[in-house]
């Protein structure tokens, strides 16, 4: 059946621009971005509880 | 909390972290999300094994198994509230050799996971080619197209991505309680035929035994929750209440799922269905239930492969960003804040897995990876409680009983090993040289490269007896 046959095209096409997408973003990102800051996530570094703090001060 | 870019007030230097957006509904999503696929196929094969009643022994027993796991990273992840969960975990508490093996089985474990549903989602589809009566529909698109879109959906960010697996996931639990209602409970013996089906045990005891191994697709994957940890907004209410809501979900599922296909088919047939949940609903005959339970099958399937790249990517970020793995995987998405290296590294690995074709040994692969994990668990947790006794840091939730849990799980997962060599053997060997030979790897080549000190982040004081 002709539909099918459709259906699998339309996968494969979706399929492939959703990849290109985030290809292409990530190569942007990597690009306009310093790795440094990139690659800059700590583990325990914990920001909400940071702003949680700070606003405890201002107060 | 901004949604761009953020500077760290430390040392003036600008840096970026995943955003703190999760809530427990979304851990209960993640957790269950993974799991509930089970539910709809793969634990009957325990009923071929040990029979109807060896079946339910197997569903409870590794309930126990998995209780004892969901309580045990309930604490320690409470604690240890960082991506890459158990990995994290055995860096701390056990030190970097357990730390790469475990970050390796949770990667593998959810890769070859994703890899399998991705394969269940194209087999649904060509069998809906096949019943409107196109035979042979390739599936390799729609398993393609599964990963990428979750894929897709992962880069974009957390709070969507767990949203959908919450809606999605809530539907595939609600079809099982729909078929359980359809089946008419409060008549026993009208649609349910227990007193006719159940049979003793075919194979004796041993029979049991070797169904346990099968009995851990009711819940493989719960312990996947722990991926969240630096993402909720508070890791010491989310994880364990995510969590021993997810594990209790569970447990009803997977005893409604016995009760309901053993009333309906025998035993003989239930051990090699593909779809037991789905043929349940066609006995009984009502067309609606039969929709229901296809889109519940469904949706498990993609919930399942949603959790199971959010979880495999953080694992490889956490690494990447210890250097147990190139730094590279370490990077954090400006704007959305997603590892989003670590979810494009995975796609082409899980796409290679499904193209396999060889559900079986994908899924064992991923099984044993995850007892091999379960099993370090049991030795993490009595050495936390040994270093850093109750009252020296304050944890998010205490597991009772302890450390009787700890000991259940290690004497279950003992069973558990025995009962999978009974059946696979060869890939129980296989597996373990595998992580043997990637051992000998990290010690030999790779371990210069991790900067000892600062993987240690946690502010706690110095262990017990050191």
């Amino acid at each position: 059946m002709i539909y099918w046959e459709l259906l699998s095209y339309a996968a494969w096409i979706i399929a492939g621009l959703l990849l290109l997408w985030i290809l292409a973003d990530a190569i942007s990102v990597s690009r306009q971005f310093d790795e440094e800051l990139l690659v800059s996530s700590r583990e325990g570094a914990d920001e909400f509880m940071e702003q949680i703090q700070h606003e405890e001060e201002g107060k | 909390m901004s949604n761009s870019t953020s500077t760290s007030t430390a040392g003036q230097q600008q840096s970026i972290s995943m955003l703190k957006v999760l809530n427990p509904f979304h851990v209960w999503a993640l957790g269950v999300g993974i799991v509930l696929v089970g539910e709809f196929m793969g634990w009957n094969f325990s009923v071929a094994k040990g029979g109807a009643y060896g079946a339910l022994i197997a569903c409870w027993v590794i309930g126990l198994l998995y209780s004892c796991v969901a309580m045990i990273d309930s604490e320690v992840t409470s604690t240890v509230a960082a991506a890459g969960g158990q990995y994290t975990q055995a860096k701390h508490i056990i030190g970097p050799l357990m730390a790469f093996n475990v970050g390796l089985y949770l990667v593998m474990a959810y890769t070859m996971l994703e890899a399998a549903d991705a394969l269940i989602v194209g087999d649904l589809m060509s069998a809906v080619a096949a019943a409107t009566g196109y035979e042979g529909l390739n599936p390799q698109p729609f398993v393609v197209l599964t990963i990428a879109f979750l894929a897709w959906l992962n880069y974009r960010g957390v709070f969507m991505t767990l949203t959908v697996n919450f809606v999605i996931t809530l539907f595939a639990f609600l079809a099982i309680i729909a078929l359980f209602i359809g089946t008419d409970p409060l008549n026993p013996g009208s649609v349910l035929k227990h007193s006719d089906l159940l049979t003793e045990l075919p194979y004796g005891w041993i029979g049991v035994v070797a169904s346990l191994q099968f009995g851990m697709w009711y819940y493989l994957g719960i312990e996947g929750t722990c991926q969240a940890a630096e993402e909720v907004r508070s890791a010491g209410r989310a994880i364990p209440l995510g969590t021993i809501g997810g594990i209790l979900t569970l447990l009803v599922a997977a005893t409604l799922t016995w009760y309901i296909s053993t009333g309906l088919m025998p035993w003989q047939y239930l051990g090699q269905a593909t779809t037991p949940l789905y043929d349940a609903a066609s006995i009984i005959g009502n067309p609606s239930l039969q929709v229901v339970l296809f889109i519940g099958t469904m949706f498990a399937a993609i919930a399942s492969a949603n959790g199971c790249i959010n979880d495999a990517a953080r694992a490889w970020f956490s690494m990447g960003r210890d250097r147990y793995m190139p730094t590279w995987f370490g990077a954090i998405h400006p704007h959305y804040r997603t590892p989003f290296r670590a979810i494009i590294f995975l796609i082409p690995i899980a796409v290679s897995f499904a193209f396999t074709g060889l559900l079986d040994q994908v899924i064992t692969f991923s099984i044993l990876s995850g007892l091999l994990g379960y099993t370090f668990m049991s030795i993490n947790m009595i050495k936390f409680r040994k270093m850093w006794p109750l009252d020296v840091i304050k944890r998010g939730y205490i597991h009772p009983f302890h450390p009787i849990p700890a000991l259940t799980l290690l004497g279950l997962c003992s069973v558990v090993y025995f009962a999978t060599f009974l059946g696979y053997g060869a890939s129980l060997l296989s597996i373990m040289a595998f992580y043997i030979v990637a051992s000998v790897w990290f010690v030999m080549r790779r371990y210069q490269f991790v900067k000892r000190g600062d993987q240690f982040t946690m502010p706690w004081p110095r262990p017990k007896g050191y």
